[in-house]
């Protein structure tokens, strides 16, 4: 079946799927953001307690679609893997080091004789909801805004200046992009925890802070959206394969790819609807899965016009022909075919996992399941 | 390919950084490899006789499998980014075979396991007895799937199958995903480690539940586990021992080196036998063939080993580095010749490609078709980045302990495993005193056992990344040294003091025992 595909469908095919689980990502990061409002919603041990454990049961999920998301880059685009992850060293490390402390603060946080303390195991869910979701978005950004790196003629990367990645957060446009990450991850938690708290003291709350996060995220976010469809973008020609700066490039490409275009507009509205909704109407519950799915859109909208329309998708500043698109980065068509194959299996993943999830929601929580239940964070 | 700098503080401390995160991850896996299933066959039992007890003694374990649980995924994640942040090259020259085990184990295992596992430990209230009992038995599937992906891709490292050179991208890809997938060495690779896990988690819960015994304390709960357990684990040991021997005889075949090291074997010999013991000698006499300051050896046991043949000529370390014609074996030198006219093919390919010399750029291509150039030329493509013979023979002494160390420990637990059955079926175990003091002291055993044997498989195929092909030096991010060594002692701090609250925390809940486990129907 994906045999009789060309190699350039297929690596469209996996910048679909790549795309699709980034903005899956961006998304489930709304554990992130609870992590960073543990303090604010909760003002007593019963309420952090609640708004721990509530993220605790879904933390996985996020991290599980980060390795992914890793795996999945790595299987698709390899070049894009050892060029960024082995040239922007310290944006990853960062990261992966933001990743590896919240892994073990839930289970850890509340158990006897846990060495460090709670306090520090909520720290490490503060570091890991600020860094994690900033740097991911700056990291992000530099898709569009490029990095100063060369590949040499066996495709080895040799990044220039000693900062390895850091750098890319003092570039204006991509730190916007992170703390828009960074305020819907807050904005989408809030959402969240009106959902599936059962407890009005914290939905309040929730509401409060809703309306607090959403002003800076609109402001970030507008200020990236609208600057970049103003920057030069990087494209290629599709017969020389040469890359070359164009004016107004992401917007041509939003103009030329209506359907891209239509999915941004949808997925904007849907965010917009999801907070509107919960802060206008009494007792909304359901603002997350329209926030959630209008996130989902936008963010898999802005990785398309990053990849498509011979765009390159990860772009060197340094020398614009080291530039990575989906067409010299990707995997052999062998592998994207025997790939593909693979990727059938993600609906069935995701059935599994609604299935689960819905499972485990029908029973909201309470104050009542915290003193009562056994396996607690 | 490589700069003239000289590369080996940055290769030592990327390598060190490396086996840093796989021996902490490590340290995890295996109880979680093992348990997970464990903790499926107690609930099984809880479902089918609705005795409570059997409850009580699911969620106890399942307490302490979480608490292992997360550190393991703390230190998994570092390791798949690794690949790219400190083997940078080595992901594009391998990335698109290696990749795909690597997004496979994503898409097929841990959305399994991370979503049952919430299922597992939150759902006893939420979801039916059955549903529950499928979750308990997912998780486990899940953690074991996981462990048959990434050994899928580290067997590819050691034998790399289903794969051609492509001159163009200057990289190996995939031609069969099959042999990928069912290579030999991954096949054996995968049930050797996830017997050895469950071998690591019966010996834990037998050595847990012997302590609750001298205690008095759970009695119930410690008799029904190390019954489970020392079933189990006998079963799985007698696996552990059989896939090893498929391991050696794999060894012999595909990574000859690895097996003279791990023998502690210099000079080859017919009928050659098995050191069951040995104390080695310094490296300079060592190197004349004057190995072992004392030695137990089993006659013509080595021989058959590796190839089944009492008589069979086994080679050594001198016989590689020196050459064996007799033997067919060439010298190091010869090979490292061969690796640099390989190299150098590639080189004047891109050269002429890039000066629009097309004729000549299609006639070196298709070299890398030939079969006789493959054969006699690019299968030593490795050796040609270092001239040095020494840089080719592995860690002799931690290879040779290392194994040493795992298969008498092997044969140990198996006896061990016997004997807690023989003493559970008589109904004798509150009474075997010194067997009850002994088992918690195997546990920490099993570990090291575990360890040494990724020692022996990664130490004694160094220098390679992939067998013959990509030698560390050429694998490595070309970062400064100092970076990578700032986020060794990073890691190395963070994991150490995670290591020390998951076992500070897990004695704590052993402890602490089954009193807030429920346990009602």
């Amino acid at each position: 079946m994906f045999e009789s595909l060309s190699h350039l469908v297929l690596q469209q095919y996996w910048w679909i799927i790549v795309s699709l689980l980034g903005s899956l990502l961006v998304f489930l990061m709304f554990v992130q953001g609870g992590q960073t409002l543990f303090r604010n919603l909760g003002k007593n041990e019963t309420e952090v307690t609640m708004l721990v454990n509530s993220l605790g049961r879904k933390w996985e999920f996020t991290f599980t679609t980060l390795v992914t998301f890793g795996g999945a880059f790595f299987a698709s685009f390899p070049l894009f893997y050892s060029s960024s992850f082995g040239g922007a060293y310290w944006v990853w490390i960062l990261i992966l080091f933001a990743f590896v402390i919240q892994a073990v603060s839930y289970e850890f946080r509340t158990k006897a004789g846990n060495f460090l303390g709670q306090k520090t195991y909520e720290t490490f869910l503060f570091v890991n909801g600020l860094l994690g979701t900033i740097l991911i978005g700056t990291a992000v950004g530099t898709f569009f805004t490029g990095s100063s790196f060369s590949l040499n003629e066996m495709n080895q990367v040799n990044w220039e200046g000693p900062a390895r990645g850091l750098e890319a957060a003092f570039n204006v446009q991509n730190l916007s992009l992170g703390l828009a990450v960074f305020f819907l991850s807050r904005v989408l938690a809030t959402l969240y925890f009106m959902n599936n708290i059962d407890d009005e003291v914290i939905f309040t709350r929730s509401k409060k802070h809703l309306l607090i996060n959403t002003i800076p995220f609109l402001v970030f976010f507008l200020f990236f959206l609208i600057r970049l469809m103003f920057l030069n973008g990087y494209a290629y020609n599709p017969d020389t394969k040469l890359v070359f700066l164009e004016k107004f490039k992401y917007l041509h490409n939003f103009l030329q790819m209506p359907f891209v275009l239509v999915m941004l507009l949808i997925g904007v509205v849907g965010v917009l609807y999801g907070i509107g909704s919960s802060l206008l109407k009494n007792k909304c519950t359901s603002g997350i899965w329209f926030a959630g799915a209008g996130t989902v859109l936008t963010v898999m909208s802005l990785f398309l016009i990053a990849g498509f329309n011979h765009t390159s998708f990860y772009p060197s500043s340094y020398n614009l022909q080291s530039s990575l698109t989906i067409e010299n980065a990707s995997s052999s068509k062998f592998t994207l075919t025997a790939m593909s194959y693979v990727s059938l299996l993600v609906p069935f993943v995701l059935a599994y996992i609604c299935y689960a999830w819905w499972s485990m929601n029908k029973k909201k929580i309470t104050r009542e399941e915290m003193k009562t239940e056994e396996h607690l964070y | 390919m490589l700069a003239s700098i000289d590369l080996t503080p940055l290769v030592d401390w990327s390598r060190a950084q490396f086996a840093l995160t796989a021996m902490y991850h490590w340290l995890f896996v295996p109880l979680t490899l093992g348990i997970t299933w464990i903790i499926a066959m107690m609930e099984t039992i809880y479902v089918k006789t609705g005795d409570p007890e059997w409850k009580k003694l699911t969620k106890f374990w399942m307490k302490l499998f979480g608490i292992n649980f997360a550190i393991g995924v703390a230190t998994g994640i570092i390791m798949e980014f690794e690949f790219g942040t400190n083997w940078s090259n080595y992901s594009w020259f391998v990335g698109d075979i290696f990749g795909a085990p690597l997004a496979i184990e994503g898409i097929m295992a841990f959305f399994m396991e991370s979503t049952f596992i919430a299922v597992m430990f939150f759902g006893w209230n939420k979801v039916s007895k059955k549903f529950h009992l499928a979750s308990s038995w997912l998780v486990a599937i899940g953690a074991n799937l996981s462990a048959l992906w990434i050994l899928v891709a580290n067997a590819w490292m050691q034998y790399p199958a289903g794969t051609a050179f492509n001159p163009e991208t200057a990289r190996n890809e995939m031609t069969s995903f099959w042999e990928v997938l069912f290579s030999p060495v991954a096949v054996n690779k995968f049930l050797h480690t996830i017997t050895s896990g469950m071998v690591l988690a019966s010996i834990f819960v037998i050595g847990v539940s012997a302590w609750f015994l001298l205690r008095k304390k759970e009695t119930r709960l410690a008799l029904r586990s190390i019954t489970v357990a020392s079933v189990f684990g006998l079963l799985a040991s007698v696996s552990l021992a059989l896939t090893g021997d498929g391991s050696a005889k794999q060894i012999a075949e595909v990574q000859p080196m690895k097996l003279a090291a791990m023998e502690g074997l210099y000079n080859g010999k017919s009928e050659a036998g098995l050191v069951a013991f040995g104390i080695l000698n310094g490296k300079e006499k060592r190197e004349t063939g004057e190995t072992f300051a004392l030695k137990l050896e089993m006659p013509n046991l080595l021989s058959w080993m590796a190839y089944g043949d009492p008589k069979r000529f086994v080679a050594g370390v001198n016989d590689f580095t020196h050459g064996n014609p007799g033997q067919g074996i060439l010298s190091i030198p010869e090979k490292v010749e061969r690796g640099k006219v390989a190299r150098q093919t590639l080189t004047d390919y891109k050269h002429a490609k890039a000066a629009g010399n097309l004729a000549k750029a299609d006639s070196l291509k298709l070299l890398f078709k030939d079969k006789t150039f493959l054969d006699s030329k690019f299968k030593y493509f490795g050796y040609g980045f270092n001239d040095d013979v020494k840089y080719y023979v592995p860690q002799v002494p931690l290879t040779f302990y290392s194994f040493h160390i795992m298969v008498i420990f092997g044969f140990g637990f198996m006896v061990f495993f016997a004997l807690m059955l023989f003493f559970s079926a008589r109904g004798e175990l509150p009474q075997r005193k010194f067997w009850l003091r002994l088992a918690p002291w195997i546990i920490p055993l099993s570990y090291v056992a575990s360890e040494a044997g990724w020692i022996v498989a990664e130490l004694g195929r160094q220098p390679w990344t992939i067998q013959d092909l990509l030698p560390t030096v050429a694998a490595v991010t070309k970062l400064d040294a100092g970076s990578v060594m700032v986020t060794f002692f990073l890691f190395a701090v963070t994991f150490t003091v995670l290591a020390i609250a998951e076992v500070n925390i897990m004695l704590k809940a052993i402890k602490h025992g089954t009193k807030n486990e429920g346990g009602t129907k």
